[in-house]
């Protein structure tokens, strides 16, 4: 063929396989939110702890949506990888076995990853009612046998002064400012953000995409849909273990609230808000759940309950994948509008 | 004051103690203002800055921790009610003061949102002292950043023994699971004469700090304790059947039972009585929480003859509590009662007035903590006082019966022990032999 | 050490805790069973009822059985409506903004209750004639339990036998095995389901009340509960009444005296068996299995 020829083709190529080839990169929009949260920590310097808290709830979000957003389990126990990470960190650093943080943080992250493998290899297997069941039945087991144990675990009271070292031995974790927290939570974060998104755009995110969209033709390609199940649930779990540890660390304490049940429906609620798998979904569920429960909550809690169970019905009846849900048709519409001839 | 502060290049300045009144000014603009209508500008500008002075150094911003939502919102209403009882009644004492109220939700026990808003109260608000805390778990987990923000914590129900420990700006106006549970154990090897008992106890911290206190008591004074059953958590079924099934087939001459107030404790006399265990012979005993001054009435026959140990309950007999009562009834509603809760309130906003006054308005850590120690006052409960070496109360415990008088259920006070410190600490047990200085 | 009295304890203290179970996860199971709905707010109906039968005993000065019958009536009405307007539109969809519509329901149920009535939990004063104990010939045992054992079992029965005796629980029964093909023979499916949910409401309403002695009633009492009584339905299996019972009894049996000899582990056992279980048999003990 002859050069015009080729580049004919090249520029004829079909713009659904050019946006396909294409969506991993990089768009200009995307350096908002870690632009927002740098302006955050300058901007608002007494509210890092609400800072942090809400870095590590997009963080555990993340590895949710991962496993619900893009592989479609139901789960109500992610908690327990939560809860594994930041125990792992906290009685490590407080039985003075290891306290420095970021290996800390390595090390929560493989003992989640187990957790995640030995209960996503037997669960996985089950799908429906009886896998909730299953997820549900697993976190309250662990929350029970967690208070069982109060001797290792500091059962209802939780291990308190958790000493952790500064980081690189020289930013330390101030129980009252937490400058050093936040940053050190952005990056994590940042981190995470980056395996997700990396994994969600290749060959076996896609993969994931059909597991959920239609499981019984992913096996009749040949996929091997429970070695993927299992491998992202497992992957989930760490991350999950990551941001579980960086609130330990965070917070310098650790108790069964990081098991609790609350904590496993608050971050379904928030993905169901944000929107799932979509990956920013749970950036901007975090961030509307927790700025509305915690200037809400504080001035009315009975009134947040009720406007938060009337806005989940809303959504699940109407705005079937949350916020993104609402936007993203009116964007596309806007878009349209203006690229109409 | 920086914006009375004037750039006078070249202007004489006469200047007094009042500050810079009497000084010429030239306006922002470069004009010199007439001299009438500059004073009597210079003069209100004063006055504004003399009573905003004067209102901050009287102003003392209180920090008030309690739960205002879910299951715990009751206990933080009885504690509100207390702190504006005492408002109330004892208008004339917080002169010249005026305090503040900052109020957060601690929401529940997890600790997490405790954190939170400790931490907020502390960099945000700046709140001067604090005041709260009904769970436990909360006090625990907030006593790293109390001692980092450097301001008096008082403590109004969280009774966990080793709380007063994890910090030197921890003061406790409430009570240690220990004050009941060991005067208990006393009593009941040496008053209602018991050789064998049966603890049940739900299964958290401050049911653990129960047991230990009463086994200790009790087989100090020569009783046994042959079997300690836990009931599950706090936040478990509140069925007891099961337990106190096996409680009853071991044949005690007391069952002491701790269970957190609400429907936990309701639970206790409904089963205790339904499965007959008056009849074969056990009688009922435990710390107050059980027989929660709100919830006795809903109890019926079935607590006739519980036997408490606890530091108040709403017929205590004394002038202050008498006046507590009827203030509280025509307040909040006849059918309405005060308890341990309430009181805790109550006694808290005592300790903060008392704060405020001996430091004259201006509150220190330092200052307050000593102010703190070996504070005595008249509270509804009798008199207390905050032992200087562990910050934690001292008051008298009353052993109660419940009987039936008039139709009512009463608590009545069979004996008293004065003056009773925290035996844990009295005692140097586990984590109650830490006292931080 | 156990002699025939203890056994005897057990098994009836074991059993009541086990009706109350059945009588309020019998509706969650059929519903699901017929309408593949993961309702997770069954346990706020059973509140719900709960709350009318204590208030309508408290403040209108009804009878004991009279405010359980106006806690069945009332909440049935009440949850048709809801079934029509709001349930029906997410029988076809994903199960996520399934689970995600109830938990919303059951946030906002329990936020009306405390904003109506109050945080504190309610007080349930039996008749006198049921508290205390009640001599059974070998022993005496508690009133209230006896009564519950008798009145589970009636209905179990009384279900057993609506389901398996009349045109509309056969019908019930055809549409939970198949549904497309049920409706394909003319059975008007959508009323069935809304009779079956208000049956099933109505009959938590009922559980509510009754399990008021033991559960207690506060405007948690759905989250607190939720794990419960999807428990018993999932190892129950879905849509079988006699699954249901049996599994609540076990359960409850099992529950007891695991508390009674074992009270440090007891409550863990619980979960551990219900995940064996669910593992051996994804589809509950007497469920069918998966289409």
């Amino acid at each position: 063929m002859t050069t015009q020829t080729v580049a004919a083709v090249r520029s004829d190529v079909h713009p659904a396989a050019r946006t396909l080839a294409e969506r991993h990169r990089p768009r200009a929009w995307e350096v908002v939110p870690w632009l927002a949260a740098i302006a955050f920590f300058f901007a608002l310097p007494t509210h890092l702890g609400f800072g942090t808290e809400l870095l590590i709830t997009i963080l555990f979000a993340l590895s949710l949506d991962l496993v619900l957003g893009y592989a479609g389990i139901v789960t109500l126990g992610h908690a327990v990888f939560f809860g594994v990470g930041a125990y792992t960190v906290g009685m490590l650093a407080k039985y003075g076995i290891w306290s420095e943080p970021i290996t800390g943080l390595l090390i929560a992250a493989a003992a989640a990853a187990v957790v995640g493998l030995g209960s996503g290899l037997v669960l996985l297997r089950t799908t429906g009612l009886t896998l909730l069941m299953l997820t549900l039945c697993t976190r309250a087991l662990l929350e029970e046998a967690a208070n069982l144990g109060h001797d290792w675990t500091g059962g209802f009271d939780g291990l308190d002064s958790v000493p952790i070292q500064p980081i690189f031995g020289i930013f330390e974790f101030n129980p009252l400012y937490l400058t050093t927290q936040y940053v050190y939570a952005l990056v994590v974060l940042f981190v995470g953000f980056l395996i997700v998104r990396t994994i969600v755009y290749a060959p076996f995110g896609q993969s994931l995409t059909g597991i959920r969209e239609n499981t019984l033709r992913m096996h009749a390609v040949g996929a091997p849909v429970n070695a993927r199940l299992v491998t992202c649930y497992t992957i989930s779990a760490a991350i999950a273990g990551v941001a579980g540890a960086v609130w330990a660390q965070a917070n310098l304490y650790v108790n069964l609230s990081t098991l609790g049940l609350d904590r496993a429906a608050t971050v379904l609620i928030i993905l169901a808000l944000g929107g799932y798998g979509r990956l920013y979904g749970a950036f901007i569920g975090a961030i509307l759940y927790m700025v509305l429960s915690h200037y809400l909550a504080k001035a009315y809690p009975t009134a947040w309950q009720l406007g938060l169970g009337l806005l989940l019905m809303v959504i699940a009846l109407c705005a079937r994948n949350g916020m993104i849900g609402i936007v993203e048709p009116l964007l596309q519409r806007w878009r349209r509008v203006r690229s109409a001839p | 004051m920086p914006w009375v502060a004037w750039n006078n290049a070249g202007m004489a300045v006469a200047r007094d103690t009042g500050g810079s009144r009497n000084m010429r000014r030239t306006s922002l603009y470069g004009k010199v203002q007439g001299r009438q209508g500059m004073k009597s500008r210079m003069l209100l500008l004063a006055v504004l800055v003399l009573v905003s002075g004067a209102a901050m150094a009287q102003e003392i911003k209180v920090g008030v921790i309690l739960p205002f939502s879910g299951i715990g919102a009751e206990f933080g209403q009885q504690t509100e009610r207390g702190i504006n009882l005492y408002m109330k009644l004892n208008a004339d004492r917080m002169k010249p003061y005026t305090f503040r109220l900052i109020k957060r939700d601690e929401k529940d026990a997890s600790g997490a949102s405790a954190k939170v808003v400790v931490q907020e109260l502390l960099t945000q608000d700046k709140v001067d002292i604090l005041l709260g805390w009904i769970y436990s778990p909360n006090a625990i987990a907030t006593a790293a950043q109390v001692t980092a923000g450097k301001v008096p914590a008082i403590i109004t129900n969280a009774g966990t023994a080793h709380i007063t420990t994890l910090s030197p700006n921890y003061a406790r106006v409430s009570f240690s699971m220990w004050h009941a549970g060991y005067a208990m154990g006393e009593a009941a090897a040496t008053q209602l004469k018991a050789k064998t008992a049966v603890v049940g106890y739900s299964d958290f911290p401050p049911g653990k700090d129960s047991l230990n206190a009463f086994r200790t008591a009790f087989e100090a004074s020569g009783g046994k304790v042959i079997d300690e059953i836990p009931m599950g958590g706090p936040a478990a079924v509140p069925d007891m059947t099961p337990f106190f099934q096996r409680a009853k087939e071991k044949q005690p001459d007391v069952l002491f039972v701790f269970v957190p107030a609400g429907d936990h404790a309701t639970a206790v006399t409904r089963t205790y009585a339904a499965l007959g265990m008056k009849e074969a012979g056990i009688k009922l005993i435990g710390p107050g929480d059980i027989t929660q001054d709100n919830k006795l009435q809903a109890m019926g026959n079935a607590a006739v003859g519980l036997t408490t140990m606890h530091h108040y309950n709403a017929d205590l007999d004394n002038a202050e509590n008498q006046r507590f009562v009827a203030a509280w009834k025509q307040d909040y509603g006849a059918d309405s009662v005060p308890d341990f809760m309430a009181v805790g309130g109550y006694d808290g906003m005592a300790a903060v007035v008392h704060v405020a006054h001996a430091q004259q308005g201006k509150i220190t850590v330092e200052g307050a903590m000593t102010a703190l120690k070996g504070w005595t006052f008249d509270s509804p409960r009798g008199p207390i006082s905050i032992d200087p070496e562990t910050r934690d109360i001292v008051m008298n415990e009353y052993l109660s019966e419940v009987v039936m008088q008039g139709g009512r259920l009463v608590q009545k006070s069979t004996s008293r022990i004065d003056a009773v410190k925290d035996p844990c600490k009295v005692l140097k047990i586990g984590p109650c032999a830490n006292i931080p200085k | 050490m156990i002699n025939g009295v203890d056994v005897i304890g057990m098994l009836l203290g074991g059993l009541a805790a086990g009706m109350v179970l059945f009588i309020v996860s019998v509706g969650l199971s059929v519903t699901m069973g017929l309408m593949g709905f993961a309702n997770l707010a069954h346990g706020s109906f059973a509140m719900l009822g709960g709350y009318v039968i204590v208030l309508s005993m408290h403040r209108l000065g009804l009878g004991f059985v009279s405010a359980l019958l106006l806690g069945f009536v009332v909440v049935a009405l009440v949850s048709i409506p809801v079934e029509r307007l709001l349930y029906r539109r997410l029988y076809r969809a994903a199960e996520l903004d399934q689970v995600l519509f109830t938990i919303g329901l059951v946030f906002a149920l329990s936020a009306a209750v405390t904003l109506l009535i109050g945080p504190e939990n309610q007080q349930l004063v039996l008749p006198q004639v049921l508290q205390g104990q009640l001599d059974i010939g070998i022993t005496r045992y508690r009133t209230y339990s006896l009564l519950l054992i008798v009145v589970g079992t009636l209905i179990a029965i009384l279900l057993w036998l609506a389901f398996e005796r009349t045109l509309i629980g056969a019908q019930i029964r055809a549409a939970v095995d198949n549904r497309r093909m049920a409706a394909s023979l003319g059975i008007n499916v959508d009323r069935l389901f809304t009779i079956t949910f208000a049956l099933g409401s109505g009959m938590a309403a009922l559980g509510g009340g009754l399990g008021a002695e033991f559960l207690g009633l506060d405007p948690q009492y759905a989250l607190k509960y939720l794990v419960y009584f999807l428990i018993v339905v999932a190892v129950g299996g879905l849509g079988r009444v006699s699954g249901v019972f049996s599994a609540a009894l076990i359960l409850g049996l099992m529950d007891f005296v695991l508390k009674k000899y074992l009270p440090k582990g007891g409550t863990l056992f619980i979960y551990v068996l219900t995940i064996l279980l669910l593992l051996w048999r994804p589809q509950g003990l007497f469920g069918r299995a998966a289409r």
